[in-house]
């Protein structure tokens, strides 16, 4: 692993510690609320704070998963350290897309 | 007389295989008088390396019932209590012949990892005072002892997946010297060591620090080693 992909890794971990936090709080409140889907659509629509929080969160969670990916790559199979990079590339565009895509349909749709 | 221990022993290079021998049990036996038994009782062509018999120079490691161990120092009744004992080369290194290894990548490993002393002085200087109760020299003591042995080397799993890392006993050699205020070589062995292949690649599994027979803990080592290259290359003082 390269000093730069370790910095990379270990900051998008530090930054997901809280957003997880957060949103487990979140998924508590909301189930002994006993909120409908209905009802967590109409506070998430429109709003920039959940946009801005989730999707903080999908980056994180793109950035470290597709470096921790490579990393089992290099170590566990027969690729070298450029077709794991292109492979881990391809993982966390494929994570970050997923992610985009549920933002979206939360926040915009 | 105690009875007889039933031995394995690893024959071969790498194809080789385990075979069995019988050596009588005595008091106070370490696995390394089970193996020179063998060699000087049985079967003399049996290679396997020792030196000191005292647990300081750190050539007889081999892997004892699955795990790495100072085989002059490990009693044998401490790993074989069912009176089995099955001992073969280390792992991780190549095998020359029986249990002897090929240390040389190891070694290889500590160069690389720029674990030589680089004197900031000459011997015409004034010597410098250094308090053992310095916090660095503290850091630097914690490690000092360690003997080559191995065994830590033997123990890592990421050393088995993959061939560039540079193991434990390197790691740790690096950190000693960054922490030895007389050492002028902490720059060079930074960025060595968080090349490709140095410490981020460590994944903290402390089978190092667990089978140590110098009861040394590389992961701590290595902590360090993550901690003081993200410094310094925050700073943009090493090169990604």
């Amino acid at each position: 692993m390269t000093m730069r992909l370790y910095v990379w890794q270990r900051a998008t971990a530090a930054l997901m510690v809280p957003l997880v936090i957060i949103h487990i709080a979140v998924i508590f409140y909301a189930s002994r609320k006993g909120m409908t889907a209905a009802d967590i659509l109409s506070r998430t629509r429109g709003s920039v704070v959940w946009a801005s929080y989730y999707g903080l969160f999908v980056a994180a969670a793109s950035i470290h998963a597709a470096i921790g990916v490579r990393n089992v790559l290099t170590e566990w199979s027969s690729l070298y350290d450029r077709r794991a990079g292109l492979f881990a590339i391809v993982f966390g565009l494929l994570l970050a897309a997923l992610g985009v895509r549920a933002v979206y349909a939360v926040v915009l749709s | 007389m105690l009875g007889n221990l039933s031995v394995s022993l690893w024959r071969g290079g790498k194809d080789g295989r385990y075979e069995s021998y019988h050596v009588p049990r005595r008091a106070s036996q370490t696995v390394l008088d089970v193996v020179t038994f063998v060699q000087r009782h049985i079967d003399p062509t049996l290679s396997y390396r020792f030196a000191c018999r005292v647990g300081v120079c750190g050539s007889c490691a081999m892997t004892v019932n699955g795990k790495p161990r100072w085989t002059c120092r490990t009693h044998v009744a401490k790993v074989a209590g069912s009176g089995r004992l099955e001992i073969g080369p280390l792992e991780n290194l190549p095998v020359i012949k029986d249990l002897a290894t090929d240390m040389e990548a190891f070694f290889e490993k500590w160069q690389k990892a720029q674990g030589v002393f680089a004197p900031s002085k000459t011997r015409h200087e004034e010597i410098e005072q250094i308090r053992p109760d310095s916090p660095a020299r503290r850091l630097a003591d914690a490690a000092i002892e360690c003997i080559n042995c191995g065994v830590c080397y033997a123990a890592c799993d990421t050393v088995r997946w993959n061939q560039d890392y540079l193991g434990p006993a390197a790691l740790t050699r690096a950190w000693t010297l960054l922490n030895d205020q007389r050492d002028a070589g902490g720059a060079a062995r930074l960025q060595a060591v968080a090349a490709p292949g140095g410490c981020h690649s460590c994944h903290s599994h402390q089978s190092c620090q667990e089978l140590c027979p110098q009861a040394l803990n590389p992961t701590a080592a290595i902590a360090g080693l993550k901690r003081r290259t993200t410094a310094a290359y925050l700073k943009g003082e090493i090169k990604a």
